[in-house]
């Protein structure tokens, strides 16, 4: 760890991927309690796996494969959201659909790609070493445009998320937000990709919202203390994994993972202990 | 007056059932024991001048079917304003179906809505709504003065940004405090119990300072102490507002409402005829005062 923090001082690359494990909590942080609390999981899974189609045409074409994906996560954003809004039923065995189409067409693009297909391995398991300065700059424009976008609807999609029949009543254009929201949600996974890759993305998309949620009552208590566990979970599986040498994306998930089972545990009895109390203060 | 000869038929699926109550304040202020005892209470004009006569509501010869489950058969049903309309009937009847078609939640396959002069979807947000059961999940990360709060959404303009304002706060305060539940405002809606979630919900409809206040079986889950208080508030509400109400319990609400129909696929709304009060009070245990009924 401590070799870590010496080498962080020295190394640009170190400092770059620091920077996009800060930049990626922002969106884990933002976006992470809707997906949680609208318990849309499964969906931001679909449109992170599909992304692969994205990455994997853009890397065909010569084009930026960031660009790719953004593009990607989006239509699949978008598809998603038009097929739960219309069709309703068998919902799950659509997204599933998507989720592998997208990801087929990635990997038949890859394979036809010229070159080393050692891309293929970042994009699934990300490598947050290898984030150049340019895609930073990316990053951090997209956490703007999340910010922005969610502070300035903030009520909308917080009664979208809540109780759509009831924002429909209230003259929310339920249908817009929904579709926005899940676009969000494509923009956080592209952004994450970068950070842990595309199949470890739901971890950091869910688990730092979800512990948040064991102990807060407020949506956007909820946003704050995500934040504060995504940049907790990147920067210190960046450290943990630096000194033997493992790959960090897989380091990060497994940090989040243990601490969201341990707060699950916590939490729990933290409930029951709370409801023991107060049962046997009554009772006197 | 001789008794009447009518019959009331629960089992008949497809028979037309029409329960008609007429209310008349005077002569419910006359029976003993009925909530609208306090003469003083009573606004001998229950609405502001600016409505006019013409329905809040006006339900024309609408179908609706599921599928091919045919739910609703050419229902027509009027609603002036400062009426307290009950609508009950048997589970299924389409009691539920009829209230999202007066909100514009769904289209009717048939027939024309209006609510306020203009379609249900324009309309919707002058109708302060109590579903029966909450459609959001018990656990979301929200305080009771938040989901209140939310009531206002809409009241601006459509596109109103933001967080809720510094006036919705008050006004959501002051919705609870009308629904005596002031001292939940900052609890998590999670944990309420039966009674305190429907007081809230009912709270959350008025914040949006409605016309019309439709609920629908808003005491299904709670005793019947908080449902008497319930009911003793829709009564005062009232005065100012057009309630539209399902309930499963008919002698209950026959001694709030002013009007009671009945729906079970059809619903067919007929003038009053005169009918010997003790005895409909002896049938409903209400005070109810003239009842017509039809079969189909």
């Amino acid at each position: 760890m401590a070799e870590f923090f010496t080498a962080l001082a020295t190394y640009g690359f170190l400092q770059s991927a620091l920077t996009a494990g800060l930049l990626a909590s922002v969106g884990c942080g933002v976006i992470g309690p809707f997906v949680v609390v609208k318990r849309i999981a499964f969906m931001a899974g679909g449109i992170a796996h599909s992304v692969l189609g994205g990455m994997g045409a853009a890397l065909y074409f010569g084009v930026d494969p960031f660009a790719g994906a953004l593009m990607a996560a989006i239509c699949s954003a978008l598809l998603i959201g038009a097929v739960r809004l219309s069709w309703k039923t068998q919902e799950d065995t659509l997204i599933g659909a998507l989720w592998a189409i997208g990801m087929a067409i990635g990997v038949l693009f890859i394979a036809k790609t010229p070159g080393y297909s050692s891309d293929l391995m970042s994009f699934l398991f990300g490598n947050i070493l290898l984030v150049p300065t340019r895609e930073l700059w990316w990053m951090a424009g997209l956490d703007l445009v999340l910010v922005a976008t969610v502070a300035l609807f903030y009520r909308q999609f917080m009664a979208v998320t809540f109780d759509e029949e009831f924002a429909r009543l209230r003259g929310v254009p339920v249908a817009l937000f929904y579709l926005l929201l899940l676009c969000l949600v494509a923009v956080t996974v592209v952004l994450l990709i970068q950070v842990v890759g595309l199949i470890l993305v739901i971890a950091l998309l869910t688990l730092p919202a979800a512990i948040a949620g064991h102990y807060v009552h407020s949506l956007g208590v909820m946003m704050l203390i995500a934040t504060g566990l995504g940049a907790l979970f990147t920067t210190l599986g960046l450290a943990l994994s630096f000194g033997p040498d493992l790959p960090a994306g897989p380091t990060m998930i497994l940090l989040a993972g243990g601490v969201y089972i341990l707060s699950a545990l916590v939490s729990r009895q933290l409930h029951r202990r709370r409801a023991w109390r107060q049962a046997t203060a009554v009772s006197g | 007056m001789g008794a009447p000869s009518y019959s009331i038929v629960l089992t008949g699926a497809v028979s037309i059932h029409v329960i008609l109550y007429a209310f008349d304040p005077a002569a419910m202020a006359r029976i003993p024991g009925n909530p609208f005892i306090d003469t003083s209470t009573i606004d001998p004009i229950p609405m502001p001048s600016t409505m006019s006569d013409s329905p809040v509501i006006r339900v024309e010869s609408v179908s609706f079917s599921y599928g091919e489950t045919l739910v609703l058969e050419r229902i027509d049903l009027s609603i002036t304003a400062g009426e307290f309309v009950g609508l009950v009937g048997p589970n299924a009847g389409g009691k539920s179906t009829l209230l999202k078609l007066i909100l514009g939640l769904i289209e009717p396959q048939s027939g024309r809505i209006r609510v306020l002069g203009r379609p249900p979807r324009e309309a919707a947000r002058a109708i302060g709504y109590v579903p029966q059961f909450p459609s959001f999940p018990r656990d979301f990360p929200i305080c009771v003065e938040e989901v209140v709060a939310m009531g206002r959404i809409g009241l601006g303009s459509r596109w109103s940004l933001g967080w809720s304002s510094r006036a919705d706060r008050v006004a959501a305060r002051q919705a609870l405090a009308k629904v005596e539940a002031a001292d939940l405002a900052r609890r998590p809606i999670g944990q309420l119990s039966g009674g305190q979630l429907q007081r809230v919900l009912l709270a959350r409809a008025l914040v949006g300072e409605p016309r019309i206040l439709i609920l629908d079986e808003p005491t299904a889950n709670i005793d019947q102490r908080a449902e008497n208080d319930i009911f003793d508030l829709l009564a005062e509400l009232n005065q100012r507002l057009t309630i539209l109400l399902v309930s499963h319990d008919i002698a209950f609400i026959s001694e709030y409402v002013s009007r009671v129909a009945c729906l079970n696929r059809t619903l067919t709304c007929h003038g009053t005829s005169a009918i010997d009060g003790d005895t409909i009070q002896h049938l409903y245990g209400g005070h109810v005062r003239q009842v017509e009924h039809q079969h189909g």
